[in-house]
Formats: C-alpha cells, sequence, structure tokens
C-alpha cells in the first residue's frame, strides 16, 4: 500500500498529465457523437454572449452585402406571390393569412424563423455557426437552417437564447440532396477540402448528370423541406468500380459572411424521425 | 504589475485575438490555419510548478475549445506541450543564472538561438499533436504532413513577428519581488 502511494507521488506530474489528455479525448469523443459534452449549455451562453458583441461589431461592415442578399431575395419571394398570378377577378377584397391551415385546405408544415448568426467558424475541419435564437425563441434539435441563398445547416445544440448549428462544413454532416433536372437523390457532405464546394455522394449513374446542373433539397429529409436549393454541379467524378458519381458541388451559400438565416420547423418532425428510427417488425 | 495580473489580462488577450481575428482569415490555403494562441503557455513564468502549470494550460485550451465547439480539440495538445515544457527548459538554459534571475522565456532571458529551438520544437509538437487528432478522427490522412509543416511555418513566423513588435522587458528579479 505503501509503494502505491509512493508511486503515485513519485509520478504524480505524469498521471495527471494522462488523465487530462484521456479526459480531452473523452470530452472530444462524446463531443462529436452527441453533441452533449459537459457545460456544454452554460459554456454555450457565455462564448454566445462574447460572439453577439463580435458579432454586432462586425455586421457594420457587412451592411451593404446584406442588404443587397436581402432586396434580392425579397426581389424573388415577391415573384412569388399569389398575387402576382391572379387573373382578374370579381372579388373585391384579397386578404393574406397566417393560418396554420390555408383556404384550399392545406395543413402548414413548415415554419420560417429569422435568426442572427452571430458566430461561424470555417477554416476548422468541424465548422459550427451560433445562433441568437434559443429554446426560449422556439428553436429545438434538429431543425434545418438556411441562409438567403442556400441551405447552410442543421442545429445540434440549443440553449435558452442560443443555439450551435453544425455547419454543412462539417465532417460529420449529411443531407439528402438531389438533382432539380431528374431528382435523383444522394446525400451532401463534406471533405475537409476546401469550403465553397461539397460533396455529392451516391447519384446512380443512371442520372444524366452535367456540369451546372443545379442541386436541391430531397424529399427524403425529415428536417429540411424539399426543393431548397444547395448548390451547383462544378466537377463530376465517375468511379468505374462502383455504380455511383461522386459530384463536386460549388455552395450558392457564401460560408465566409453569412449574416442572417432562417431557421426551419417542421410540425412533424418528431413523428416522422420517431417512425424512421423504430426497427420495423416486418421483416 | 504583478506576474499573476499580467497572465490573467494574457489568457484572455490571447484566446480573444485567436477566435476573433485569426481564426476568422479566410483560409489562405487549405493546409493552414493561423495559430498563436499556444504561445500564452510558452510565456507562462519558470516558477510555475508543473502541475499548476498542466493545469492552466488545459483551462486555456478549454476555453479556446468552447468557442469553437470542439471540446478536447486545443485542450489536449496544450497539455502535451505544457508536460513537455519543463524537460526542453532544463536541456536549453543553464540552470543557476537564467531561471534566478529571469522570470519568463523570452529571447532577452534565454537567448535567441535557445529560445528559437524552445519555440520551435514545441509548436512542431503542437501542431503535430492536433492535426494528428484532428485527422484521426475524421479519417482523411492524406493531408496530414502538409498541414503540420504548413501551420508551423505559419506559426513560427507569425511568432517572430510578435517577439519582434512586443519586446517584453526581461525583467530581472530582485530579491524584494
Amino acid at each position: 500500500m505503501k509503494n502505491i502511494f509512493l508511486f503515485i507521488r513519485q509520478y504524480f506530474t505524469f498521471l495527471s498529465f494522462l488523465l487530462l489528455q484521456v479526459l480531452a479525448i473523452v470530452m472530444l469523443g462524446n463531443a462529436s457523437k452527441t453533441h452533449q459534452s459537459f457545460f456544454a449549455s452554460a459554456a454555450n451562453e457565455v462564448t454566445g454572449s462574447f460572439d453577439t458583441r463580435y458579432s454586432n461589431l462586425r455586421s457594420y461592415f457587412g451592411l451593404q452585402e446584406t442588404n443587397r442578399l436581402l432586396a434580392q431575395e425579397n426581389a424573388r419571394l415577391r415573384n412569388l406571390l399569389p398575387a402576382n398570378f391572379l387573373s382578374p377577378n370579381t372579388g373585391k377584397k384579397y386578404v393574406i393569412d397566417s393560418l396554420i391551415k390555408d383556404s384550399l385546405g392545406h395543413v402548414r408544415k413548415f415554419t420560417f424563423l429569422p435568426a442572427k448568426v452571430v458566430g461561424n467558424t470555417y477554416t476548422l475541419q468541424a465548422n459550427f455557426l451560433m445562433l441568437e435564437r434559443g429554446t426560449a425563441q422556439g428553436v429545438t434539435k434538429g431543425m434545418a437552417v438556411t441562409g438567403p441563398e442556400g441551405i447552410v445547416g442543421v442545429v445540434v445544440e440549443a440553449s435558452a437564447n442560443y443555439s450551435r448549428v453544425m455547419s454543412l462544413l462539417h465532417r460529420n454532416s449529411k443531407v439528402s440532396a438531389m438533382l432539380k433536372k431528374d431528382n435523383s437523390a444522394g446525400t451532401i457532405e463534406w471533405d475537409g477540402v476546401d469550403p465553397s464546394y461539397l460533396i455529392l455522394k451516391n447519384v446512380t449513374k443512371g442520372a444524366k448528370v452535367s456540369k451546372g446542373d443545379t442541386v436541391v433539397t430531397s424529399n427524403y429529409s425529415a428536417n429540411f423541406p424539399p426543393h431548397l436549393m444547395i448548390g451547383t454541379v462544378a466537377a463530376i467524378a465517375s468511379e468505374s468500380s462502383s455504380n455511383f458519381y461522386t459530384l463536386k458541388i460549388k455552395t450558392t451559400t457564401n460560408f465566409y459572411n453569412i449574416q442572417y438565416v432562417y431557421l426551419i420547423e417542421n410540425t412533424r418532425y418528431t413523428e416522422q424521425v420517431q417512425l424512421e428510427t423504430n426497427p420495423s417488425k416486418i421483416p | 504589475m504583478s506576474s499573476l495580473l499580467k497572465n490573467i489580462i494574457r489568457f484572455a488577450l490571447f484566446i480573444i485575438f485567436q477566435v476573433f481575428i485569426l481564426n476568422e482569415v479566410p483560409p489562405l490555403h487549405r493546409f493552414i490555419v493561423p495559430y498563436l494562441y499556444f504561445l500564452y503557455i510558452l510565456w507562462l513564468p519558470f516558477k510555475l510548478n508543473r502541475f499548476a502549470l498542466l493545469v492552466i494550460s488545459f483551462i486555456f485550451g478549454l476555453t479556446l475549445d468552447y468557442f469553437t465547439g470542439t471540446p478536447g480539440l486545443h485542450a489536449a495538445p496544450c497539455a502535451l506541450i505544457a508536460y513537455l515544457r519543463p524537460f526542453l527548459l532544463n536541456l536549453l538554459i543553464p540552470q543557476e543564472t537564467t531561471e534566478q534571475s529571469y522570470v519568463e522565456p523570452g529571447p532577452k532571458s534565454m537567448g535567441w538561438a535557445p529560445y528559437g529551438l524552445y519555440i520551435g520544437i514545441l509548436t512542431f509538437v503542437h501542431h503535430f499533436y492536433l492535426v494528428l487528432i484532428e485527422w484521426l478522427q475524421f479519417g482523411n490522412f492524406i493531408y496530414f504532413i502538409g498541414k503540420v509543416l504548413g501551420t508551423t511555418a505559419v506559426s513560427l513566423l507569425m511568432i517572430f513577428i510578435v517577439e519582434l513588435l512586443f519586446t517584453r522587458i526581461g525583467r530581472y528579479r530582485s530579491n524584494t519581488a
């Protein structure tokens, strides 16, 4: 017994070094798997408040660009207004409401919530964004995030007033996507090389892909609404050994200067995910 | 200014500089992220005992990690260089004279050549370990060596510039202090 104590005392520094290393690796392992690390929520609030201050300062420099993007998006959305497609009718009053159920009997599935980006990285292998909107303002884990130009990522952690978004530029990020032309589905991933290019995997060779084709979110995703813009095909790699294309996608989102994004709430998200993850009874 | 207060201020400044300036630099190249924050650990006083050195470095790395959202990624290499630091200093400097008359490592207290070697080795070890964890976690090994060398070169350049910009006065320890 005495020897054990002597041993510990002699190698105290080395043992504490080993302990710290193990602790760090365990934290890292937990973090990339579950995103529920030690003190994550508390630390989120603290770093979030720092990020907000810095972002407030920085946003002045990006005002012009933000303005341009918002104006562009407004123009696009105005073009989609049903009022633009009305034929002359006899009605005297036109009312737009935002009820959960519209007059044609469609039930609302997706709701868009605006949020300000207060932190953003793109130089690492695991990149995250911080948004100034949390559970108190209706954010839940798993919500999709899109920018004015294209999709951005998925919420992985939310505290009361801030949420952390796993960017598309994260080595573990996976989003279901399809070619707009013929709806061939695949998976969007990132290879960690260039922040303006993503990889679209598992597109069948039956699809007739050519450079410049548009890639949008697919119908199969639980959190992303279909037909949101992702990017355009920049290069096509076809491996002779497999039946699938691996496509290089130029993102339409510019990850260097994101200022505002939209969180997308799917009202039937839990129901869908629950059914997807439950093992099927029928073999 | 007392050594403790100075180091607390440095802690905050290094973190803020790394998070809000260096991490925001658009990638010069896919290999290179400019890292400077670990210089804080290399500048800690000689007299700090080894356990305190380890714990301070670990907390320092962890603070940065919470800003980047990767708890443990920077903390592990920080603890490693904090562990290696005393051994390296023992090899590089004459014990009796330097440690008793100066407070912390620097070109003035150690001389440019030993200090350069000290910085060079620990920077390389730090980046090697950091990039190793990063790539091991994600499985792509092709860029490994290139990234280590690229980041090390950029960090060394920045440390050199910092040393030229902020000439820390190599304060003599007096008996009264």
